[in-house]
């Protein structure tokens, strides 16, 4: 005789193995005293024109370097690399998103010594959709919308917005030519993810980096104060 | 579109569990939050595809669906989320970013013949 079919109960998140890279690297980071940061929006957003003026930034006063996603090309690393920090190209190929162990694997190309950094950038694949999902081991995950974009682009991917920290709305200098709403926007974004710190700029003009700039050198200060008694 | 990578990553974890357990698996339940970053039927569509030529070839994927929960810190209570666009307590309106619930991804249970 047959015995029926038997639920066995199993109860293993899926992403397991990302999620314990992810730890590690987070402990690595936190060991060697380095704050991390990423960066998710959708393709076109500003990403890589808002990365590349904030390693210029920072790089007068502190280390920077960093890595790249994109499914193909190195133009963003090209582009980036005219900031004169270490710049490391991640190519996924067909995925559309980074994974803890791609982070890990050009960790280990790169060769850079974390201990001599002060801040590392992750740069995602342009996707609103699939990064939410993977831990990074990032300290900070910033979600990136741009002014031409749309105001609605918090409603319409709350997932993204809710595994992200900080919210950056990009291309102020066109707000105007879009008729954008300020009100609006923010107000999105705290339905979606009440309490979001909120940082509005334009990379070509520069208005609006100062303050986020500020904000980043306050996160290394508290990073590296020593533990309170 | 990252649900056939996911996909994969459960047929093999459900095919390592069916060797422990000794039998075939007939299905596979999995909790799935409205968080999760996941579209339930892009995820069945790509279940299917990830099971071909392998031991699961045939099997189901049962959904638990789990709906967003928060914690409303005025009431101090666990609250359902009634909108994906509104984060806050359905009872007195307080806006909340506390996610208690709803970014589950996990598999609870095969069965097994």
């Amino acid at each position: 005789m047959n015995p029926g079919p038997r639920l066995v109960e199993v109860r293993k998140n899926v992403l397991k193995q990302n999620d314990l890279v992810a730890r590690e690297l987070r402990e690595r980071f936190r060991a060697a005293g380095v704050v991390v940061v990423s960066l998710v929006s959708s393709p076109g957003s500003g990403k890589t024109a808002f990365l590349e003026k904030t390693l210029t930034r920072l790089r007068s006063d502190y280390r920077v370097a960093a890595l790249v996603g994109d499914l193909a090309t190195d133009n963003d690393a090209t582009r980036l690399a005219r900031s004169q920090a270490p710049v490391k190209q991640i190519t996924t190929g067909t995925l559309c998103h980074l994974e803890a162990a791609m982070v890990q694997k050009a960790l280990e190309d790169a060769d850079w010594d974390l201990n001599q950094l002060d801040f590392l950038f992750i740069e995602n694949v342009g996707n609103l959709v699939c990064p939410s999902s993977y831990d990074l081991g990032e300290d900070l995950r910033l979600v990136l919308i741009s002014v031409t974009e749309g105001e609605d682009k918090p409603l319409k991917y709350p997932t993204i917005f809710n595994s992200a920290d900080v919210a950056i709305v990009t291309k102020l200098d066109l707000a105007d030519a879009v008729e954008f709403n300020w009100e609006t926007a923010f107000s999105n974004i705290q339905a979606v993810r009440p309490g979001m710190k909120v940082f509005r700029l334009s990379s070509k003009t520069g208005e609006g980096m100062e303050k986020f700039l500020n904000w980043m050198a306050m996160r290394l200060r508290e990073l590296r104060a020593p533990a309170a008694m | 579109m990252h649900e056939l990578s996911i996909a994969m990553s459960i047929v093999e974890m459900a095919q390592e569990e069916g060797l422990r357990h000794g039998g075939r698996v007939n299905a596979v339940h999995l909790k799935l939050g409205a968080l999760s970053g996941l579209v339930k039927e892009a995820l069945l569509a790509s279940y299917e595809i990830a099971c071909e030529g392998t031991a699961l070839e045939g099997s189901r994927l049962v959904f638990e669906e789990v709906q967003v929960v928060v914690f409303c810190p005025n009431c101090k209570a666990e609250r359902r989320l009634d909108s994906m666009q509104w984060f806050c307590c359905y009872e007195c309106g307080t806006p909340t970013p506390e996610v208690l619930h709803g970014k589950e991804l996990e598999v609870t249970a095969l069965e097994i013949q």
